[in-house]
C-alpha cells in the first residue's frame, strides 16, 4: 500500500478533490477545459494476456496532449499491465501477448510503421521502485538513453546541456549539480526515483509513463514528485497509474477507473470523483471497496 | 525438559557444532604448517629463477614449471572464461528453455566428473590425433574443466541482478542484447569476476588432466606445441623419486602452489566485497 495514505484518513472525497497541488494552481477541470485536448495516444479495444489469462479486456482510452490522466483501481485490476502495453513492455514477459491497437500521435505501436525500441524511446516509462543503473554515475544514469542511438546519438557536446536540461525538469538538479560523477545508489529514494524521471525526460518522449511513481517512497518525497508531474504536463501527455486515491485527485486531469480488467469509466478527474455515473466508481471512490 | 535441561542441552549441541566447525579448517592449517616446515627452508631466490638440477643433486629451481603453470592457466582462462560467461548469460537470459535446462544439467555433471577422465579424454581427442603431448592441449583440458563452473557462477551471479533494471533498460529502448551486455552484465561484473578467479584457483592444481596432455618437460619451454612443465607435475615427479634433495623441491613447490591458489582467493574475496549493491531490491 502506499505508504502516503495515512496521511489523510478517511477525508470526504469533495475536500480531497478541491484541494489543490501545493505548488500549482487550482487543479483539473478549469485547466484541462482551457486547453484543447489533441489526442496523443490511444487505445483501441485493448486486451492483453498472461499464458492464457486475460488481464485486460477490451480497453479503449484516449490520453489527450498535455494533459495528467490517471488510472485508478484496486490491486489486480490490470491498471498495470494496461500502462505496460502502451510502450510494448507487456510482450518483454514470456507467453505474455496483446490484442486490439495503440496508437501515437495516429500511428499504430503496434503495426509495421513502428518498432518495440523506437516505441519505448518515445514513450518513457517509470516504475514503482526506483531503478537506477548500478554500476554508472548520476551523469550516466541521465544520459544512458542518448548513448544508444548509433549514429543518431546527440554530439557529446550536446549531452551535458541535455543531462543538465533533464536533471532540471525533474527537479533534482540543484542537489547533485556537485557530484554529477558519483554512482546514482549514493541518492536517496525519492531523489533516485527523479532521476528515473530525469532519465526517461532525457530522450524527449511524447507521453511519459508512470507505474505507481511513489509507492516506495516517504510522504515529502511523494509530495515532490506530485509537484513534478503536475509541471510536466505542461510539456508532454502523463499517464499515472496509482491506487492512491487522493494522488490521483492532486495531480491528474482526467482519471479512469478499471476493475478486474475493465475500464468501467473514465472523466475529468473533478467529476469521477465527486459525480461518477457507474456505481462501481462511486462504491470505489467512497471506499466501499478496493 | 526443564530450564537447566535445555540450557545444558544448547551448549552441548553449540559445543558439538563449534568442533565440526573447527575440524572442517583443520586440514587446511595442517597442510599448511607442515608444509612451512618442510618446504620454506627450501624457498629462496634461486627457486624461481633457476631451472632443475639433474635428479639427485641439490639445489636449482622450478623457474620452467612455474612459468609453465602460468602459461597453462592463461591458455585455461582464454577459453573457458569466455566460453563459461557467455554460457552462463545464455541460461540465465533463457532460463526455462529446454535447450537451457538442458545445458545446465550437463554442465552440473560435466563439474562432477573426475579430473582424471577429463586427460583421458584430452589424450584421445588432442594428443593422440596430433601426434604428441603439448601445452595447448593441457591448456585446452584445463579449459573444459573451467567452462562449467564459470557457466553455473555466472548464471547465479546475473540471476542476482533484479528483474526490474532489465525493465527500466527496456523501457529506455535499449536492444535486448545491449541491456544485457551494457547493464546486466556490468552490474554482475564483480560476481562474475569472484566466480572467475575461484576456477583459476580451481584448476591451477589439477595434475590428471596434465599428466595425459601436458606431460611436463626437464627443459625450459615456452612453445605451446611442446610439452610443458606445470608445478603440479613437478611436484608429482620430484615427490615420487627417491632422493631426499628432490623431495624437499616437491615440499617447495607445495607451498608455492599453495600460495598461488591462496592469493588468488584473496583477491577474489577482495573483488566480492568491491561489489557495490545491486541497488533497487
Amino acid at each position: 500500500m502506499a505508504p502516503d495514505a495515512g496521511r489523510e484518513p478517511a477525508l470526504p472525497v469533495a475536500a480531497v478533490t478541491s484541494r489543490p497541488p501545493a505548488s500549482a494552481p487550482a487543479a483539473a477541470d478549469g485547466a484541462a477545459a482551457a486547453r484543447p485536448a489533441a489526442i496523443r495516444l490511444s487505445a483501441k479495444n485493448l486486451s492483453a494476456y498472461f499464458s492464457g489469462t486475460q488481464a485486460v479486456r477490451d480497453v479503449t482510452l484516449e490520453f489527450p496532449d498535455r494533459q495528467v490522466t490517471a488510472v485508478i483501481g484496486p490491486s489486480g485490476c490490470g491498471k498495470s499491465t494496461m500502462l505496460r502495453c502502451l510502450n510494448r513492455m507487456h510482450e518483454t514477459i514470456p507467453m505474455a501477448t496483446v490484442e486490439g491497437e495503440v496508437t501515437l500521435d495516429g500511428t499504430s505501436i503496434y503495426g509495421g510503421g513502428l518498432n518495440a525500441i523506437s516505441v519505448r524511446r518515445q514513450i518513457g516509462m517509470v516504475f514503482q521502485r526506483p531503478t537506477p543503473f548500478p554500476t554508472m554515475s548520476i551523469h550516466d544514469n541521465v544520459a544512458a538513453g542518448l548513448r544508444i542511438l548509433g549514429k543518431a546519438n546527440p554530439p557529446r557536446s550536446e549531452i551535458d546541456g541535455i543531462v543538465e536540461d533533464s536533471l532540471q525538469r525533474a527537479g533534482l538538479w540543484g542537489e547533485v549539480k556537485d557530484r554529477m560523477r558519483q554512482s546514482a545508489i549514493a541518492l536517496s529514494g525519492g531523489q533516485q526515483q527523479r532521476l528515473c524521471i530525469a532519465r526517461a525526460l532525457a530522450t524527449r518522449p511524447r507521453v511519459l509513463l508512470l507505474d505507481e511513481p511513489t509507492a516506495s517512497l516517504d510522504p515529502l518525497s511523494t509530495q515532490t514528485i506530485e509537484e513534478l508531474v503536475y509541471e510536466l504536463r505542461q510539456a508532454i501527455a502523463v499517464v499515472i497509474v496509482t491506487h492512491n486515491m487522493q494522488q490521483a485527485a492532486r495531480v491528474s486531469d482526467r482519471t479512469a477507473f478499471m476493475l478486474a480488467g475493465e475500464l468501467i469509466e473514465v472523466a475529468a478527474t473533478n467529476t469521477l470523483f465527486t459525480t461518477p455515473r457507474d456505481s462501481r466508481t462511486e462504491a470505489y471512490v467512497t471506499g466501499r471497496f478496493g | 525438559m526443564s530450564r537447566r535441561g535445555r540450557q545444558t542441552q544448547n551448549t552441548v549441541m553449540l559445543g558439538l557444532t563449534y568442533i565440526a566447525a573447527t575440524i572442517a579448517t583443520l586440514p587446511l592449517l595442517l597442510i599448511l604448517i607442515h608444509l612451512l616446515r618442510e618446504g620454506a627452508a627450501f624457498i629462496r631466490p634461486s627457486f624461481f629463477t633457476e631451472m632443475p638440477q639433474p635428479i639427485g643433486e641439490a639445489g636449482g629451481g622450478m623457474a620452467n614449471a612455474i612459468v609453465g603453470t602460468l602459461i597453462l592457466v592463461s591458455a585455461a582462462s582464454a577459453i573457458g572464461l569466455p566460453i563459461g560467461i557467455g554460457a552462463g548469460l545464455y541460461l540465465a537470459e533463457r532460463r526455462n528453455a529446454p535447450f537451457a535446462t538442458a545445458v545446465r544439467f550437463l554442465s552440473d555433471v560435466l563439474n562432477g566428473l573426475p579430473s582424471i577422465v577429463m586427460g583421458i579424454f584430452a589424450w584421445e581427442f588432442l594428443v593422440r590425433p596430433f601426434g604428441g603431448f603439448s601445452a595447448i592441449a593441457g591448456g585446452l583440458a584445463l579449459g573444459a574443466m573451467m567452462i562449467p563452473l564459470v557457466t553455473r557462477t555466472t548464471e547465479e551471479m546475473i540471476r542476482l541482478v533484479p528483474v526490474s533494471l532489465r525493465e527500466a533498460a527496456l523501457a529506455l529502448g535499449f536492444t535486448r542484447w545491449r541491456t544485457s551486455i551494457t547493464v546486466i552484465l556490468r552490474t554482475a561484473l564483480p560476481g562474475i569476476v569472484t566466480g572467475a578467479l575461484v576456477a583459476i584457483a580451481r584448476i591451477a592444481g589439477e595434475t590428471a588432466p596434465l599428466l595425459f596432455t601436458a606431460l611436463g618437460n626437464q627443459f625450459w619451454s615456452t612453445s605451446l606445441r611442446e610439452p610443458i612443465a606445470a608445478l603440479p607435475l613437478s611436484i608429482f615427479s620430484y615427490a615420487i623419486s627417491p632422493y631426499d634433495t628432490a623431495h624437499a623441491q616437491a615440499w617447495a613447490g607445495a607451498l608455492v602452489l599453495i600460495a598461488l591458489v591462496l592469493v588468488i582467493s584473496l583477491i577474489a574475496r577482495y573483488a566480492t566485497r568491491a561489489r557495490f549493491g545491486l541497488g533497487g531490491d
